[in-house]
């Protein structure tokens, strides 16, 4: 029952991950996307990472896509040329991505990593609860904790400066000479 | 299923969102792929917090999500500024810095 969870979570995923890639329209490409994001969530608890399946689904799948949804919206949704045009580029991209594959895969396969070939140890029900990541952060990474909520200020800084950048410059929707962004 | 299978999962998931972020030239279809990498790094980090049986990897892969997020809001600003100046919307084309 396991294994078919994780066969068709795992097509699921990669599908939505070659959605993204292979879509000229960049509407479709945000909605593999939530395909793929939701089909990541039932991989997580298969790992029994409850917790992190939650804030998967409401996290990215709900604030972040709507967000992505918005920007498309907004900018319009431009028809992107699928291939590049560089000849070079264009044989290498995906080579470099199938030797990066087998590089990855060969290195994980091989590491001999103890536990590798398990399904892991056994852990209780506490395992990814809430109540363990949150005692993680406030005991043992308090330090990335308050770093990371720096970022998340510095972010939400940064971004309303990005945006009332034509309140400040109310010709910034003319052509602005030069291209000063 | 063994952990092996959730780490070659996430090595493939990675390629193809590289691949993305190589042949794709739309900054918003870059972002998102750049989302792919990301999601593959942290189905990684959970893979290894199952594995070792601890809780670490999970923390880790909550403080990745937290960057991506914080790395969206930043970057759907910039597109937006981008196409409120009229800028093209081609990462190709934006080479004023010569990069």
């Amino acid at each position: 029952m396991e294994s078919v969870v994780f066969f068709v979570a795992a097509f699921m995923a990669i599908g939505g991950a070659l959605g993204v890639v292979l879509q000229r329209n960049p509407f479709y490409s945000v909605l593999s996307l939530v395909v793929h994001l939701l089909a990541l969530a039932a991989l997580f608890l298969l790992l029994s990472a409850e917790f992190i399946a939650a804030a998967q689904v409401i996290v990215y799948a709900g604030a972040v896509m709507v967000l992505y949804v918005f920007v498309v919206a907004y900018v319009g949704g431009l028809e992107d040329p699928l291939m590049e045009p560089n000849p070079v580029l264009r044989i290498a991209a995906p080579l470099f991505a199938v030797a990066l594959g087998v590089e990855l895969s060969v290195a994980i396969l091989g590491s001999g990593l103890k536990g590798i070939d398990s399904r892991g140890p056994h852990v209780g029900a506490g395992f990814g609860s809430p109540a363990q990541i949150g005692q993680l952060f406030l005991t043992r990474f308090l330090i990335a904790f308050e770093v990371v909520s720096l970022l998340l200020l510095i972010a939400a800084v940064g971004a309303v400066v990005l945006a009332r950048k034509s309140a400040a410059h109310p010709q910034a929707d003319e052509r602005v000479p030069g291209g000063t962004v | 299923m063994d952990i092996a299978w959730y780490l070659v999962l996430s090595a493939f998931i990675f390629c193809i969102g590289g691949a993305g972020v190589l042949t794709r030239r739309s900054p918003l279809v870059i972002l998102i792929c750049l989302e792919l990498m990301l999601n593959a790094g942290n189905l990684a980090l959970v893979a290894f917090a199952r594995m070792t049986g601890t809780g670490d990897g999970q923390v880790f892969a909550l403080v990745v999500m937290i960057v991506a997020a914080c790395e969206v809001v930043v970057g759907l600003g910039l597109i937006v500024a981008m196409y409120r100046s009229h800028l093209p919307m081609d990462v190709d084309d934006m080479s004023e810095l010569h990069g």
